[in-house]
């Protein structure tokens, strides 16, 4: 009884110890990579080529959920609004969910399992197979030559995408509830603008989707650099990444919305 | 001409011309608990060929990251040109390394890059040539090692001794200085493994570098180089060159050259008494 | 992938990234009507302003003409003081009268301009003297209980 409760003792210690050491191990790893961060910028392509790994191919996956969310939201708001005979509200309601929450998460989410999962493997493999220990020797330097112009590219391309969801989602929104059911395209537009802020509302929609994006693209490059140099230990890592940022997303979103959307 | 020969001796002088071009100083080095390096003392001497030999774990590897840079040693010095590896700064470092070329286990190609970019990536990243100079010294380079035709090739399309050179043909496209090979004959066919110690020896003439050849594969580099050191468990066993090695009486060495199943290295990993283990004892 | 290919995909990708922004803060939400900021300041003082809030838009005949840009507590008066920005194409006079609406039943609160008659017009800097406070829904309907309850006294 009581060993098994000095057992547990210890392995809460030892999780404890691991997670402060993680946490120092990524801080360190990402103040190298910021600090590397000046060859990105002035060699423009190694970063353009980041934007179109992280954010245009990840381009499909964001257009398609972003129109299907926004249709499901205008069906079930319109099905609700309407007992209230308030159906033109819809598109307020559209809008400031997928501006405040749906858009920056739910985009957040879909990148990390699209393109999180996919610098975190391609970083794990270039470790595994020797590619940054040849560039190192090569004179190279991997941090300025290969994780900052990732850790950029996928920072720029969250926002953006989290912006093409939210207009997706919109859109969808306005097809079902406008163009299928027909509620007064006029009423729902007005509706909308009247009532969506364009600081309170969008400005920290934005906020959140590059908090996210920062968090996310932290998280996989870190795990792909952290990653033991095995094929088992590269497919952990990919797992790690979606997890690891599922929860941070989560959690960072509601610390923001709390500063964001309440007192004032 | 006499006024003028002490002259320029004095300025080689100047420069620490060492001998050597790469110097082991009494250095240790462990992984964790894991005394990989220890207390060893070996010097490189400049335009030979020297192959490291030993048994897998006896630290030839961790020679080559030393020598990188890559790795720091807890005591002694590594010189690399006279200069202290561990002590150099990032940008010293860099560029000391930019006078060495590596060749990986298995080549480390990028694999998202054909040969030829492969071969292009450090003559682009180290220096502003015009894209046709770029282009005639990369088909050199890979008409060094035979693969010109290759060139459009992707990495994936290549056999394991193609790929291999092609990762030598990068190594020497800054023409190195010293030129390390970790275990070039790993996992090669007999040809393949022949065109390898070929390109090694034929280069390190060509180019008047020094080179360092990682391996436990006696056969091919005997031929080829002009010492041979035994490395066994972080210590050096013997040295020489490869006659003096054919014909000596160190047990390990003979050992290592014969392939006998047991010998200093022994077939059992250590233990108890087999009788006690199966509770015979008694 | 070819080099143009790459930039062509990029480009795609961000033109259609800052459409998205774009949209969102034009068509989703007010920001082509929040560009008043060369416009003239005029202020007024209200008893109560109710949820009035800042940014609220400042209506006359139902069209926005400016927003409410801060909101205080004068000591003197013990009043509270509204800062209106006022979109310098409108022009009021001297003595237009401001007051704090709501709009339906339980919408958000705006304020409101009547243009009165003087031949003088608002400037910057200029304060409103005619004001009327927010309706507060609590006291109506309790001024509403209230007279019903001295009515049904006074029957009986």
């Amino acid at each position: 009884m009581n060993s098994a409760m000095v057992r547990g003792l210890r392995l809460v210690g030892q999780l404890a110890v691991d997670g402060v050491w993680r946490m120092g191990a990524a801080s360190r790893f990402m103040s190298i990579v910021l600090r590397r961060s000046a060859t990105t910028f002035r060699r423009i392509h190694l970063l353009i080529d980041e934007v179109y790994f992280a954010g245009a191919l990840s381009l499909i996956i964001i257009v398609v959920s972003g129109l299907f969310v926004g249709l499901v939201l205008g069906l079930q708001g319109y099905e609700t609004l309407k007992r209230y005979g308030s159906a033109e509200a819809v598109g307020t309601l559209v809008a400031l969910s997928l501006v405040r929450e749906l858009g920056p998460v739910v985009s957040a989410l879909l990148f990390a399992s699209r393109a999180g999962s996919a610098i975190t493997a391609e970083i794990g493999i270039m470790k595994s197979t020797e590619q940054l220990s040849a560039m190192e020797m090569m004179a190279v330097d991997p941090y300025s030559r290969v994780l900052a112009p990732m850790f950029w590219g996928g920072f720029i391309s969250m926002p953006l995408l989290a912006a093409i969801f939210s207009a997706m989602g919109v859109f969808g929104g306005y097809l079902i509830t406008v163009v299928v059911i027909g509620v007064d395209a006029g009423a729902f537009w007005s509706q909308m603008q009247s009532n969506v802020d364009f600081w309170d509302d969008i400005v920290n929609g934005v906020i959140k989707s590059i908090v996210f994006g920062g968090a996310v693209t932290a998280i996989a490059v870190f795990e792909g650099y952290d990653a033991p140099p095995t094929a088992e230990g590269v497919s952990h890592a990919v797992t790690r990444t979606v997890v690891t940022s599922a929860l941070a997303v989560l959690a960072l979103d509601f610390v923001l919305t709390a500063f964001m959307f309440t007192g004032v | 001409m006499s006024a003028r020969m002490p002259a320029r001796h004095d300025k080689l002088k100047g420069k620490v011309q060492t001998r050597q071009l790469v110097e082991f100083d009494g250095v240790d080095f462990s992984y964790g608990a894991n005394s990989v390096l220890r207390n060893l003392s070996i010097g490189f001497p400049r335009g030979k060929l020297v192959a490291i030999m030993g048994g897998s774990g006896s630290g030839k590897t961790t020679l080559l990251r030393l020598i990188g840079g890559q790795i720091k040693a807890h005591k002694g010095g590594v010189r690399f040109d006279g200069e202290e590896v561990s002590s150099m700064s990032h940008a010293r470092l860099y560029a000391a390394r930019r006078r060495m070329g590596m060749l990986f286990q298995f080549g480390a190609l990028f694999t998202d890059l054909s040969v030829f970019e492969n071969v292009a990536f450090p003559i682009r990243e180290h220096l502003r040539l015009p894209e046709a100079m770029v282009k005639d010294l990369v088909l050199m380079k890979l008409h060094a090692v035979g693969l010109r035709g290759a060139h459009k090739l992707k990495p994936a399309e290549l056999s394991g001794g193609m790929a291999r050179r092609v990762a030598l043909a990068r190594a020497i496209a800054l023409d190195p200085q010293l030129i390390m090979y970790d275990e070039p004959f790993t996992g090669l066919d007999p040809i393949s493994m022949a065109v390898i110690a070929n390109l090694i020896r034929r280069l390190n003439s060509a180019l008047g570098a020094t080179s360092i050849v990682v391996t436990h594969d006696v056969a091919e580099s005997f031929k080829i180089v002009d010492y041979v050191c035994f490395l066994s468990r972080g210590e050096i066993v013997a040295q020489g060159t490869p006659e003096q090695m054919r014909t000596s009486n160190e047990p390990y060495v003979r050992q290592f050259v014969e392939g006998h199943i047991d010998g200093p290295v022994r077939f059992h990993y250590p233990a108890g008494a087999y009788e006690t283990d199966l509770g015979l004892g008694g | 992938m070819e080099r143009t290919t790459i930039d062509l995909w990029v480009g795609i990708f961000v033109t259609a990234g800052l459409i998205g922004l774009l949209v969102l803060a034009l068509k989703v939400g007010n920001a082509s009507s929040v560009s008043v900021s060369d416009g003239y300041a005029i202020t007024a003082q209200f008893d109560n302003i109710g949820g009035l809030k800042v940014r609220a838009p400042v209506k006359s005949a139902g069209v926005v003409v400016g927003r409410v840009e801060g909101i205080g507590f004068d000591n003197q008066s013990l009043r509270a003081k509204v800062t209106m920005r006022i979109d310098k194409r409108y022009e009021f006079p001297k003595d237009s009268s401001v007051s704090i609406l709501t709009s339906g039943l339980l919408g958000d609160q705006f304020i409101g301009i009547d243009g009165g008659s003087d031949a003088e017009l608002l400037g910057d800097g200029d304060r409103v003297r005619l004001t009327q406070s927010a309706i507060v829904l609590e006291k109506v309907i309790g001024q509403f209980l209230y007279g019903k309850a001295a009515e049904g006294g006074a029957r009986n």
